[in-house]
């Protein structure tokens, strides 16, 4: 059995000395759940470390770049940003634009322009709409694959790489995509390294104005703090009292399963055997 | 004594008696007559009685006729009947259909998960209210994609169903079912499109779907009506109000499930099966060390109780199956297993979907533990025992005996697939070009 998957890039050493590969992450400015600051988000933080994982393998850190589309003006705003530059980056590449603009235009031109071979992102933002269609999106603009989830990248070879895709329940899926690709990195994959508040301060934010349209539908939506939902209730539906009762106080009881007693322990074990396969969880 | 001999038991019903003697209750009429009226008058003015409706049976099985004028009149009793009724429930039927909501499931196992069955839900409420607006029919159709177990469509409010199991859409294929997607935008233009808001695909699917179509949609949404939709935003802490698009992930218990109704399942084909070059190719799972999953996510948990005695091999079944290890409190208390491995109401609560519980009785507060379990297994010595009542498959023996012939079994599945995946080289899916979009409106 193989040991915790999201090491496995750790073990091997992932090398990509002999390719020239471009590495970009977009990143955007976290929300932290409780207090509401701008923040370094999670899974940009994680899209951005496993970016530079990469960039390190390939011997050129300046392979990875990374991007922010979005208003960068504030001085929370550019704190949050400057959180990812302290992981190690020299720069952060900002399109700078209005909070309200769509950032799906200048991205994708952007993108078109410098053709990366790899782009990651978060999986949901943790602003704003949180629809988590940017990489679809940019997929759909560029023509681009778009795998999401990942939990690590294992391999590129000729032009194919391997990954590891979260699943639900802590499973792992292996996929094999050609490049150039988009990716939405996952919570389950490694966690980003520790920010240094020196780097971050001096790091270079590399500001460019790009025009954008305002997002106009997003304008007649109304936006409110969450209401808390309510609560499904069990509700009976009996026609009488009596059926009413019986099924509040009525033990649980399965629908009656099968029950296998005088057959011997082979054929019992190949009933087990049976449904687990049936059930697909005997890989 | 027989159940025939139960049935002959007379049974009086004291409250239809009081209501009969009671000339002004409002149901007096009714019951006293029993159904039949006891005097009529005829055609020539005369008043007749029939004497069959007359009176009443006595408890002692002699029929006793009341003379004291509807003072102390009583209703022919009732028998005691022991049918047990299965209501069928109304079928919902769609003959033609004015409009289409398209609702695609995550079928997780091959099966509606709880999440599907509330979208299914949803999309009813949707058709209900698109009827009144237009008065017309809708049909709410279920795209169904790769193995598929599940029995209960008809309950869960499938009108339609287009089930795409071909060797295409097994495994990881979200190329391929966005072709098939397509087509049925193409054939069907629906008034809605449903997904699960969920990470076994429906949001992926979801979102691909509405990148392609240029469609804006709502993700996390718990709340839709013809009009307005409420949605989660910035990672569940804002609500967002919002004319409803076309094209919706919804987020659990969003709406109740169908379930008083049957619906008709009527399958529905696609003309062709779009052939796209994939550009994903999926290897198939990875194994993960099974032990290193929180208990309370595992899928598949082998679970020792106070039956084991051989803890090697159970150790050893728990690797070879692949399986993460449950316990029961006692095993736990008497220190064969450590205490984050305990299920129950005093551990954790588990949702594995498949539960091998071994020589474990099934007290309460381990059943507390398991109740989100889809599918228990037990292996016991005792077939009174409650674990047994709520397995799916229970067998009666000794466990270790059991578990040795299901060692057996395993090797042997494992060395033939071995061999199998060297056999076998798997190829043939990878593909460079990405074309899908014009292929799959082609072959629309
Ligand atoms: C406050 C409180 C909280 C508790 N919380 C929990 C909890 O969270 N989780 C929990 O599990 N328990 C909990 N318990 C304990 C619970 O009540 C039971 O005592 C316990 O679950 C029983 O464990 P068992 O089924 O393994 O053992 P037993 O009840 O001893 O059952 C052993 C079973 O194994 C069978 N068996 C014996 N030999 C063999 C054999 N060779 N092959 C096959 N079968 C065999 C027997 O027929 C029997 O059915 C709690 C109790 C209390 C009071």
């Amino acid at each position: 059995m193989q040991p915790d998957s999201s090491t496995a890039l750790d073990d091997k050493g992932l090398d990509l000395t002999e390719l020239d590969l471009k590495i970009v992450s977009l990143i955007s400015i976290g929300k932290h759940p409780t207090s509401g600051r701008a923040r370094r988000a999670e899974q940009d933080g994680r899209a951005v470390e496993l970016g530079m994982v990469l960039a390190e393998a390939t011997g050129d850190k300046q392979n990875l770049t990374v991007i922010h589309a979005g208003d960068s003006q504030l001085e929370a705003q550019q704190a949050a940003l400057r959180s990812y530059a302290g992981m190690g980056l020299g720069a952060v590449r900002v399109l700078q634009m209005r909070d309200s603009a769509d950032a799906i235009n200048p991205l994708s031109e952007y993108l078109y322009k410098h053709a990366p071979d790899i782009i990651l992102t978060g999986v949901h933002a943790e602003s704003g709409e949180s629809s988590g269609m940017v990489p679809y999106l940019l997929g759909e603009a560029l023509g681009w694959p778009v795998v999401p989830r990942i939990a690590n990248i294992v391999s590129i070879k000729n032009g194919v790489a391997e990954i590891l895709q979260a699943l639900p329940r802590g499973q792992r899926r292996a996929l094999a995509v050609r490049l150039p690709f988009i990716a939405s990195v996952d919570n389950a994959a490694p966690a980003p390294r520790q920010s240094a508040f020196g780097p971050a301060s001096r790091a270079l934010m590399d500001q460019k104005v790009s025009q954008s349209d305002v997002d106009g539908v997003r304008n007649a939506w109304s936006e409110l703090p969450a209401r808390k939902r309510p609560k499904r209730l069990k509700v009976v539906k009996a026609k009488t009292g009596a059926a009413r009762l019986k099924a509040a106080t009525a033990k649980p009881q399965g629908a009656g399963g099968k029950v296998m007693k005088e057959q011997s322990a082979a054929e019992q074990a190949q009933a087990i055997f049976d449904l687990l396969l049936e059930e697909g969880v005997l890989r | 004594m027989s159940d025939t001999h139960y049935s002959d038991v007379l049974r009086r019903d004291p409250r239809a008696e009081r209501i009969a003697r009671n000339r002004l209750h409002p149901l007096h009429t009714t019951a006293s007559s029993g159904g039949q009226v006891a005097e009529i008058r005829g055609p020539s003015g005369l008043l007749r009685k029939n004497p069959h409706t007359l009176g009443f049976i006595g408890p002692n099985g002699i029929k006793r006729i009341d003379r004291l004028k509807g003072n102390a009149i009583a209703t022919n009793s009732r028998r005691g009947t022991t049918n047990t009724q299965v209501t069928l429930l109304p079928l919902h039927q769609v003959a033609e259909a004015a409009f289409t909501l398209v609702v695609v499931p995550d079928m997780v196992g091959g099966r509606l998960t709880a999440h599907d069955k509330d979208v299914l839900g949803q999309a009813h409420q949707l058709a209900r209210a698109i009827e009144a607006d237009i008065g017309a029919k809708g049909a709410v159709m279920l795209v169904a994609f790769g193995v598929c177990k599940e029995e209960n469509f008809d309950k869960a409010g499938v009108d339609r169903l287009l089930l795409l199991d071909s060797v295409e859409y097994q495994g990881y294929c979200p190329e391929q079912q966005m072709a098939a997607l397509l087509q049925v935008e193409a054939r069907f233009a629906p008034q809605y499109w449903l997904f699960p808001d969920s990470v076994h695909g429906g949001s992926d699917l979801g979102s691909r779907l509405a990148a392609r179509l240029g469609i804006r949609p709502a993700v996390h949404v718990w709340q839709v009506n013809t009009d307005t939709t409420i949605c989660r935003g910035a990672g569940g802490s804002t609500d967002i109000t919002r004319a409803t698009p076309r094209l919706l992930m919804l987020s659990q218990e969003c709406a109740n499930p169908i379930d008083e109704s049957r619906h008709e399942v009527l399958p529905v084909v696609l003309k062709s099966t779009p052939i796209i070059s994939l550009l994903l190719e999926d290897k198939g799972q990875v194994s993960v060390d099974p032990n290193a999953i929180p208990l309370a996510e595992a899928e598949f948990i082998l679970s020792a109780g106070n039956g084991i005695k051989n803890w090697d091999q159970f150790h050893t079944a728990a690797q070879a199956l692949g399986a993460t290890e449950g316990a029961s409190r006692v095993v736990v208390d008497d220190g064969y297993m450590p205490r984050f491995r305990q299920v129950g109401a005093s551990g954790t609560w588990v949702t594995a979907r498949v539960y091998l519980a071994v020589g474990i009785s099934g007290a309460i507060q381990h059943m507390q533990g398991i109740g989100q379990c889809e599918k228990v297994i037990t292996i016991n010595t005792d077939a009174g025992c409650d674990m047994v009542k709520r397995a799916d498959l229970s067998l009666i023996g000794d466990s270790e005996a059991v578990l040795q012939e299901l060692l057996k079994l395993v090797k042997v599945f494992r060395q033939q697939s071995h061999q199998g995946q060297n056999n076998v080289k798997i190829s043939e899916k990878t593909g460079v070009k990405k074309d899908t979009n014009e292929e799959a409106e082609n072959a629309a």
